[in-house]
């Protein structure tokens, strides 16, 4: 195998890798079943943060 | 009970492990006092047994309070980061300073080594880089990581073995520095020894941060989570291939670096390249995807779109590399790769921009009434504006005008000074008053003459650079009519005369800036009641006090 066949192979499987991957990653950002996820996730900046077990059961409490 | 007890057992294992853990560190650190015939060695090799010594008396000392309530969150080593961070601030803007009134008027090196441009200004970048942006990253990813897992840091002195360990490294590569020691790689100056220093604290790093994700109380791990581990890791990974390298001996700071000629050139700017990448916008972006919500109590303008800019950022980025070395011999094919690379790069970098402006909307009242929310979209603009304006650079034309001259330097302290210092400004403004239980900053009206002062100083530095920098390209490459170099060197130099005073006054007001903000951070953790409390938002107390805050108005 000369470095060409190597060369070949490793740009046309990571174009391919990458895209199929860069694909997965829109998908899984636009996929309807986590908007759910998503905007809560969203919100996780403006969780109460003076989180203290002794004065607060459940984390995840908010403001 | 039988959990206490494990709990118990557990901190007495770690305390036996961290007095052990500095008893071989102070060992190393004799070990190189006494037998390294480099003076500069041995004194670092006494500054890290010292330091070992310190840290185990301190651990021992702290025996019998073991079994004391702790708070839920381990604030203790932010705290020390944060004031790190403003320390380091102020001695890296400052030396910038100096060196850039050398460059005005070279006599200021009043002839000596020890503070030449050549040794200065590694000490400069390491300062801002890595001591400033690099504790202000220590100290954000450890409060963002706790608030958005509702878990406590993971390990028992670990955390503390991170901040105190990487400022410990910081100490040593400056003071090397300045005495001469220095392995020439730009952005990776530090000698193999203190290399070797630094990826233990770093995997330790990695391992702190990794293991309170790992026992997060939420199922998601919040995006800014996602950039600072991507920092994490890719800053690990860099260093450590682009410091492979061979030491005379074990007892000699020099060493030799194991790739050579353009393979060498193309490891240091894939790691120069990536630490702008990883270390001053992945790390960054962290703190803006949680410091700005926070601030301007909106959620992410859009979740969905900061996946997408996550991923797509670590995709491309480390790939940009080889546009630092166009038109050199690294073969064209690479060049190209990289030039494509940074133009692809515009895309995630403004859409990052605009989640990040985007989440003031409905609040854009706020950049009004907060100058510490202003700074950080001010902050945001820059990092617009210079990840515009780097692709530019990076097509292969613009960088035969731009490459060797000081647009270069303008563009790197828009990102620096703009970006990077501005949205480490705002969240230290958001830090202080929260770490130390206090009702807001002592001063909103300093923070607003910091926000001024500095935002003047970056556009003077930066319109001056533009115009030495493009000025001093167009000179290299004027021809007479007989095909003869129009200018020598020397005139090009002396034409930057007035831009690079220019420039070092813009870098002044910049210090001064920060003088401000360090006068008014060290009021706020004193505990000096607010002067203007009620023109603070809520959001500026701690978060205990604000629900009394609120009951009261």
């Amino acid at each position: 195998m000369t470095y060409h066949d190597v060369a070949a192979f490793t740009q046309s499987f990571s174009l391919l890798l990458f895209f199929v991957l860069f694909i997965g990653v829109v998908i899984y950002a636009l996929w309807p079943g986590n908007k759910k996820v998503f905007e809560r996730a969203s919100r996780m900046p403006l969780d109460n943060d003076e989180h203290d077990p002794s004065t607060q059961q459940e984390p995840g409490g908010r403001t | 009970m039988a959990v206490a007890k494990n709990g118990e057992e557990m901190s007495a294992l770690s305390d036996a492990l961290a007095v052990l853990g500095a008893a071989f560190v102070a060992f190393l650190g004799f070990y190189l006092t006494l037998f390294s015939k480099d003076p500069v060695m041995s004194f670092h090799g006494a500054v890290l047994g010292v330091a070992a010594v310190l840290s185990a008396i301190w651990v021992l000392s702290s025996l019998s309070g073991r079994s004391e309530p702790q708070p839920f969150y381990n604030d203790g080593p932010i705290k020390f980061a944060a004031v790190a961070s403003v320390f380091w601030g102020l001695a890296g803007f400052l030396v910038g300073a100096i060196i850039a009134w050398q460059m005005a008027y070279p006599v200021l090196n009043f002839d000596l080594p020890w503070i030449s441009f050549g040794r200065l200004r590694p000490l400069h970048t390491s300062a801002v880089i890595f001591a400033f942006g690099g504790n202000a990253l220590l100290a954000t990813s450890f409060y963002v990581v706790q608030r958005t897992c509702k878990a406590r840091l993971f390990g028992r002195w670990s955390p503390w073995f991170v901040v105190l360990g990487y400022n410990l490294f910081i100490v040593i590569a400056g003071t090397g520095y300045v005495l001469g020691i220095t392995q020439s790689k730009e952005y990776a100056e530090p000698e193999w020894y203190a290399d070797l220093w630094l990826t233990v604290v770093w995997v330790v790093y990695l391992i702190v941060f990794g293991g309170t994700l790992l026992k997060r109380k939420e199922p998601h791990i919040y995006v800014a989570n996602w950039f600072y581990l991507a920092f994490i890791l890719t800053v690990a990974m860099l260093h450590i291939v682009n410091n492979l390298a061979l030491p005379v001996s074990l007892t000699s700071p020099k060493s030799y670096v194991i790739f050579s000629g353009v393979q060498d050139a193309m490891t240091q700017w894939w790691y120069g390249h990536n630490a702008v990448g990883f270390f001053l916008t992945a790390g960054f972006l962290g703190m803006m995807y949680y410091f700005i919500p926070k601030r301007a109590e909106r959620p992410v303008y859009s979740y969905r779109l900061s996946i997408v800019h996550f991923w797509s950022l670590i995709f491309l980025y480390i790939w940009a590399g080889p546009h630092h070395l166009h038109y050199t011999a690294l073969p064209d094919w690479a060049q190209t790769l990289g030039m494509t690379f940074s133009i692809m790069l515009w895309m995630p970098s403004w859409g990052g921009m605009i989640n990040g402006l985007m989440t003031l909307s409905g609040a854009w009242d706020k950049l009004r009434t907060d100058p510490v929310i202003r700074m950080m979209v001010v902050s945001v603009a820059f990092y617009g504006m210079s990840t515009f304006e780097g692709p530019l650079m990076s097509i292969k034309a613009v960088n035969s005008l731009s490459h060797y001259t000081d647009w270069t330097i303008g563009h790197v302290h828009s990102g620096a000074l703009g970006w990077v210092g501005m949205i480490s400004f705002g969240a230290l403004y958001c830090l202080f008053p929260w770490l130390w239980k206090r009702r807001g900053l002592y001063s909103m009206r300093l923070v607003e003459w910091h926000f001024w002062i500095a935002t003047i100083g970056i556009l003077l530095y930066i319109t001056a650079m533009w115009v030495s920098g493009i000025l001093q390209g167009l000179m290299w490459r004027a021809y007479d009519k007989l095909g003869f170099l129009k200018y020598s060197f020397i005139e090009t130099v002396d034409a930057m005369h007035i831009p690079y005073i220019i420039r070092a006054g813009g870098g002044s007001l910049f210090v001064i800036g920060a003088l401000l903000m360090a006068y008014n951070l060290w009021r706020t953790a004193r505990g000096d009641e607010p002067v203007d409390a009620e023109e603070q938002p809520r959001v500026a107390a701690a978060p205990e006090l604000r629900p009394a805050l609120a009951a009261a108005e």
